[in-house]
């Protein structure tokens, strides 16, 4: 219940905190919502030393349209990206998503850069972000880099973020008008995904169906091949390696990734 | 460090240690003790606050992270003369608590909600409070308390 | 007209709504200034043998002013059934959770800090994590006893003769999931020893008065040297039954340190230590007619008491309430209690019932499914009828009155049950994925079925102000307004006039406490007879001040006046004049309330739920109810115990289960891994009145509080069963999560395509 002792400092700017994680290295942790790590830090299954605080980074809250890009603040919560105007206009699967982590309390701390950074392939926005093909800018002391999602995430709470480097945006490829589906199969509405699918613009992410956020490659390759949504969705699971639970087994996964695959290209 | 928040209109500041969620900050240095502790997985919500006006789950909140900030308790709904906020007494009136434990939490959940949602259906309040444990009222009347409080009719 | 029976907001609610109550953490008493913050350290394997603990890093950390082993203590272990529980583990482990060390320290912070030190070496042992694994006995939780089964009751042998001349015989085994009573408080208690040598504990409990006697025998005082308060009580639901052993742990702390100490559990802790509900596993063997008449019914219980038997009486409670609503001619039930290395079993809402209910009610629901009938029509060809009441059963119970055919009926009507087994056809016709269930039970229950009495006594002051002690220890169910309603009603005194206090020994000293759904028969007769008294007393006093013989006064309780009879335009006396002249100062009555025996609330149920069969996600539509038990003092408090009632019953079909793996390692030990049940999975409920009263205590009234839980599960339970019905399945265990409904569809190879 009660972390292990940190030493907090708080930052109003990306260069601030840029020069606190360079000074820490990998003795510090980011805190932006804190709702992926504090639960971590309470249970002590992580003691950082050092907690920069990054919450009033205002700079790297808003969303608008950059040339063929929606482009996202890393610090943009949540409940704010869930009703985004412009989110819901030109990525409306990255705002349904958002409205559905969690419960109204976690979705007004929690940001769309700290899921991505803390990379659990069990959470919603790193497989919507796959599935729409984004790419997220990070800066370090030695400048900015621009990495594509299928890139992020390369294994289970592993993104190739250096400690010196922080996630500032995530650059999204207009989808106005395109069609789009978000299934999310869980025990409880709060839960965690058991499975689920994000689908946009011919691209299926899949939620927990791995060690990282997954594309449903084979689904997508016999769409655009021609193929039935019944024939590409019964692909779904190919390639996939959900965990193997008493609750939730491996079989019974794939059995949902591949139904709720069907439902989400039919309502795309 | 020293962490000052305006708790309920009133400055609180006192030298904490940096690990002090703000639930124990409210309840401990501020001595409101109505927010409540449920659990340790972010999952009950009976330490739910407004913070800056939207409702938070304080015991995953530092309390450094609020300081300069405004939070509200269910202490803080009453008004000056003790007049019930009219969510609480929407709860007493549609008897939507038993043993009291989740309800100051409840109860900011709603405050929340309604002022996001005015006119809400019942099944928009239960999905806006699934981040709310009860095991006593089994919800009925929590969803029928918010309703009454909304000014739209309990007809169930 | 008497507020009895009318709705009332409860006087519990101001303080709870605007300063959140005071819970025991919430304690800022003088005697607790200064306390110091205790952790216990806790076993993190199943089944160990204790090699060393290593104190001395711990003690060194910060803040630290004790670190206390079983070898500190001192303290005789206390019997749990036939064996012996430890206080603090000393040489064996036995349960996940199980505590081994004590940590104290100056700052509540310090505590993690200071107990992630403590080393404590253990030797594993094999675990014995299932009740298979039990009854194997390849290990034993107590060598001593030469096996881990702790208890046998009922029938020696079962004979199937019973069964002879029967059409029709179904044999399920069932299991009646482990669940977690998870009230939203955790455990919480403070210690303050006084310079009189008195020790105060402020406890979150249903009884303050057991607790003190728990609590003055293990710690070898006199029960006047303790005083135990309960303060507010975040739910109980019968896991907050007297003091945990934690507690005499503690105050054996605050002796030692001469501090006061304050403990307040996590939840995780809760999860693993709090004693958990259920666990049970049955089976059933039913037997009869084409007709749907039962011939025969066998029910044989395997309890799980967890690794110390504290709560023997489950199963056998789970035995006397069988054969449920029904005739049955011939029964037989054995019960067996086996030790498994698992938290210990103890009630929990229901306790003992909810099994037996669940087990007759799947009985009932498979019988008529393999004789091709409706299940509402078989239970109604075996109900016991009305005119058969005082009804005593074949396994000992005695019934008091009934209307179990009404009571279905009710809800069958309500529900529109036609329309809805139509509205089943019509989507299994169109090959629709989704399944309609309906689920029925019909229940009926014991409470105030400890037979013991209860406190009451009440105070009438010279300003007119009534103030009434309970035995009672009411957490949430608004008694204290009902007591207050009935004071009123046989008073004639105002309701804001009117206070009830209750959990503290110093006013109470005597009670039996709140569980088993006894407190308002047993407490409120209690109240009712001393109000009894009140009023014989005050008879006397107003016959003197008026100078009239006693017989001749009557008390107007329209008004709240003494008059004499017959002559309305002469002297009254408000209730403040006569007790103005009472001896002292006040009219006093207190009493014990002896007379009471167990009565039997019934219900009926019907649940509907839907179906994905793709998926197997089960959604609960509707659930309709009838519980009835007896008048209603106050209708708002009645109903609301049933809608907690229904919300816990129908949870424990349809999601929450504590689950351990093959080493006794508890895998659903947070509220995030538990399936507690939110208000997104669950209906409005949708409640029928019926009142049928007892003669079994002073007010004619049953316990309510357990009831809706028992008949709920059921009913959720076989609606989803007969959701799958036409697709061959003939049962499936609960928790009905969507993983086991889409085995059970992919095992009859009957499931939707994918």
């Amino acid at each position: 219940m009660i972390p292990a002792e940190f030493r907090y400092e708080r930052v109003s700017t990306v260069d601030e905190a840029l020069a606190r994680l360079a000074s820490h290295g990998d003795d510090a942790k980011v805190l932006a919502g804190g709702h992926s790590l504090l639960p971590l830090m309470k249970l002590r299954l992580a003691a950082p030393e050092y907690l920069v605080d990054i919450g009033p980074v205002d700079e790297l809250r808003y969303v608008r349209l950059d040339g063929d890009d929606v482009v996202i603040g890393a610090l943009s919560r949540y409940s704010d990206l869930s009703r985004d105007p412009v989110l819901l206009e030109h990525a409306p699967l990255l705002a349904h998503v958002s409205a559905s982590v969690g419960d109204r309390q976690v979705r007004h701390r929690g940001t769309i850069g700290g899921s991505l950074v803390h990379a659990d392939s069990a959470a919603d926005l790193p497989a919507a972000v796959l599935a729409s093909d984004a790419v997220l800018v990070v800066r370090g002391p030695a400048g900015e880099r621009r990495i594509p999602a299928a890139e992020f995430f390369l294994g289970p709470f592993t993104t190739p973020l250096e400690p010196s480097e922080l996630l500032i945006e995530v650059r999204v490829p207009r989808q106005t008008g395109l069609g789009w589906g978000f299934e999310k199969f869980t025990r409880r509405a709060i839960d965690w995904a058991m499975v689920g699918v994000a689908v946009v613009g011919g691209r299926v992410g899949l939620v927990n169906m791995g060690g990282v956020p997954l594309r449903a490659s084979a689904t997508e390759a016999a769409l655009a091949s021609g193929a039935s949504i019944a024939e590409a969705a019964a692909l779904a699971a190919d390639g996939t390696n959900p965990p193997d639970e008493p609750h939730a087994t491996a079989e019974y996964r794939r059995h949902l990734a591949r139904v709720l695959t069907r439902r989400a290209l039919t309502t795309a | 460090m020293k962490v000052s928040i305006e708790v309920n209109g009133r400055p609180v500041t006192e030298e904490v240690p940096d690990r002090t969620l703000l639930v124990h900050f409210l309840r401990d240095t501020a001595g409101l003790t109505a927010t409540n502790i449920g659990c340790d997985t972010t999952s009950c919500g009976a330490c739910t606050v407004l913070l800056d006006g939207e409702s938070v789950k304080s015991c995953t909140v530092l309390a450094a992270q609020a300081d300069g900030h405004a939070v509200t308790t269910a202490e803080g709904l009453a008004g000056p003369d003790g007049a019930l906020h009219p969510v609480q007494q929407a709860f007493r009136e549609q008897h939507g608590l038993q043993c009291g434990f989740c309800t100051p939490g409840m109860i900011m959940a709603s405050v929340s909600l309604l002022a996001d949602n005015p006119k809400p259906t019942r099944d928009e309040v239960r999905a806006g409070l699934e981040g709310n444990l009860c095991r006593c009222t089994g919800y009925h009347n929590i969803v029928s308390a918010v309703i009454d409080a909304s000014g739209q009719e309990v007809d169930r | 007209m008497s507020i009895v029976g009318t709705r009332v907001v409860r006087q519990e609610d101001q303080n709870l709504i605007t300063a959140g109550g005071t819970y025991v953490d919430d304690l800022r008493a003088e005697a607790l200034s200064g306390a110091v913050h205790a952790v216990f350290v806790r076993s993190p394997i199943a089944h160990a043998r204790i090699g060393g603990i290593d104190v001395s890093e711990a003690k060194a950390a910060p803040g630290v002013l004790g670190v206390f082993t079983a070898a500190d203590l001192g303290l005789d272990p206390h019997p749990a059934g036939p064996v012996l529980e430890s206080w603090l583990a000393d040489d064996v482990v036995r349960y996940v959770g199980e505590p081994v060390a004590l940590v104290l320290t100056e700052e509540r912070y310090q505590l993690a800090d200071a107990a992630e030190l403590v080393d404590i070496d253990y030797e594993p042992l094999d675990a014995v994590a299932t009740i298979d694994a039990a009854l194997a006995g390849e290990t034993l939780l107590f060598p001593a006893t030469g096996s881990n089964i702790v208890q046998v009751n009922g029938a020696a042998e079962f004979d199937d003769a019973i069964f002879e001349g029967c059409d029709v015989v179904v044999s399920q085994t069932i299991v009646n999931q482990r669940v977690a009573p998870a009230p939203l408080e955790v455990r919480g208690a403070s210690c303050a020893w006084g310079d009189d040598g008195r020790l105060t504990v402020w406890l979150s409990t249903q009884n303050a008065q057991i607790a003190r006697m728990q609590l003055a025998a293990s710690l070898g005082v006199g029960e006047e040297s303790v005083r135990v308060i309960a303060p507010d009580v975040g739910g109980g639901f019968g896991a907050k039954i007297g003091a945990d052993p934690e507690v005499t742990v503690l105050g054996w702390a605050a002796k030692r340190l001469g501090r006061a100490v304050r403990w307040v559990e996590s939840r995780s802790e809760n999860l693993t230590a709090m004693t958990h509900g259920r666990a049970q596993q049955n089976t059933v063997t039913i037997g009869g007619k084409r007709d749907g008449t039962v011939l025969a019914y066998r029910l044989d219980v395997i309890q799980d008491t967890g690794a110390y038997p504290r709560v023997l009486f489950l199963p056998t409670l789970t035995e006397l309430m069988a054969v449920g609503v029904y005739r049955f001619p011939k029964v037989e039930t054995r019960s067996r209690a086996v030790v498994t290395n698992t938290t210990p079993v103890a009630a929990y809402r229901g306790a003992g019932r909810p099994e037996a209910t669940a087990a007759v009610e799947r009985a009932m629901d498979m019988f008529a499914a393999e004789a091709g009938l409706d299940p509402a029509e078989v239970r109604r060809v075996n109900f016991i009828r009305p005119d058969e009441f005082p009804y005593q059963t074949p396994t000992g119970a005695s019934y008091d009155t009934g209307e179990y055919a009404a009571a279905l009926d009710k809800v069958l009507d309500t529900a529109g049950y036609a329309g809805l087994r139509a509205e089943q056809r019509r989507r299994r016709e169109a090959g629709d994925p989704v399944e309609l269930g309906l689920g029925i039970a019909s229940y009926v229950e014991i409470t105030g079925g400890d037979g013991g009495g209860e406190s009451g006594r009440v105070d009438i002051h010279p300003d007119g102000s009534v103030v009434a002690w309970t035995g009672s220890s009411p957490h949430g169910q608004g008694l204290g307004t009902s007591l207050a309603m009935l004071l009123s009603d046989q008073l004639g005194v105002p309701l804001d006039k009117i206070t009830v206090r209750h959990g503290d020994t110093d006013e109470v000293p005597k009670a039996i406490g709140t569980f088993g759904s006894r407190s308002l028969q047993l407490g409120g007769s209690a109240i009712r007879q001393a109000a009894d008294e009140v009023i014989a007393q005050a008879r006397e006093l107003a016959a003197d001040l008026l100078e009239a013989a006693p017989d001749d006064l009557e008390l107007d309780v329209e008004h709240g006046v003494w008059q004499v009879r017959g002559a309305p335009s002469s002297t009254v006396l408000s209730w403040a004049q006569v007790a103005e002249t009472a001896g002292d100062g006040k009219i006093s009555a207190d009493v014990w309330f002896g007379g009471g025996t167990p009565t039997f609330p019934f219900g009926a149920h019907l649940a509907v739920v839907d179906v994905d069969t793709e998926t197997g996600k089960v959604e609960l539509r509707r659930i309709i109810a009838v519980d009835d038990a007896g008048p209603i003092v106050n209708p708002l408090t009645f109903r609301g115990q049933r809608h907690g009632g229904l919300g816990q019953g129908a949870a424990q079909a349809l999601m929450e289960v504590v689950t351990y793996d093959e080493d006794g390692n508890p895998t659903t030990a947070t509220l995030a891994d538990y399936s507690f049940v939110t208000a997104a999975e669950l209906p409005d409920f949708e409640l029928v009145d019926m009142a049928t009263p007892t003669d079994r205590n002073l007010l004619g009234v049953k316990g309510i509080g357990e009831a809706a839980t028992i008949g709920s599960t059921p009913a959720v339970h076989n609606a989803v069963v007969d959701a799958l019905s036409a697709r061959g399945v003939k049962h499936l265990d609960m928790p009905t999560t969507p993983i086991r409904v889409w085995a059970a569809l992919e095992e009859t190879g009957k499931g939707s395509a994918q």
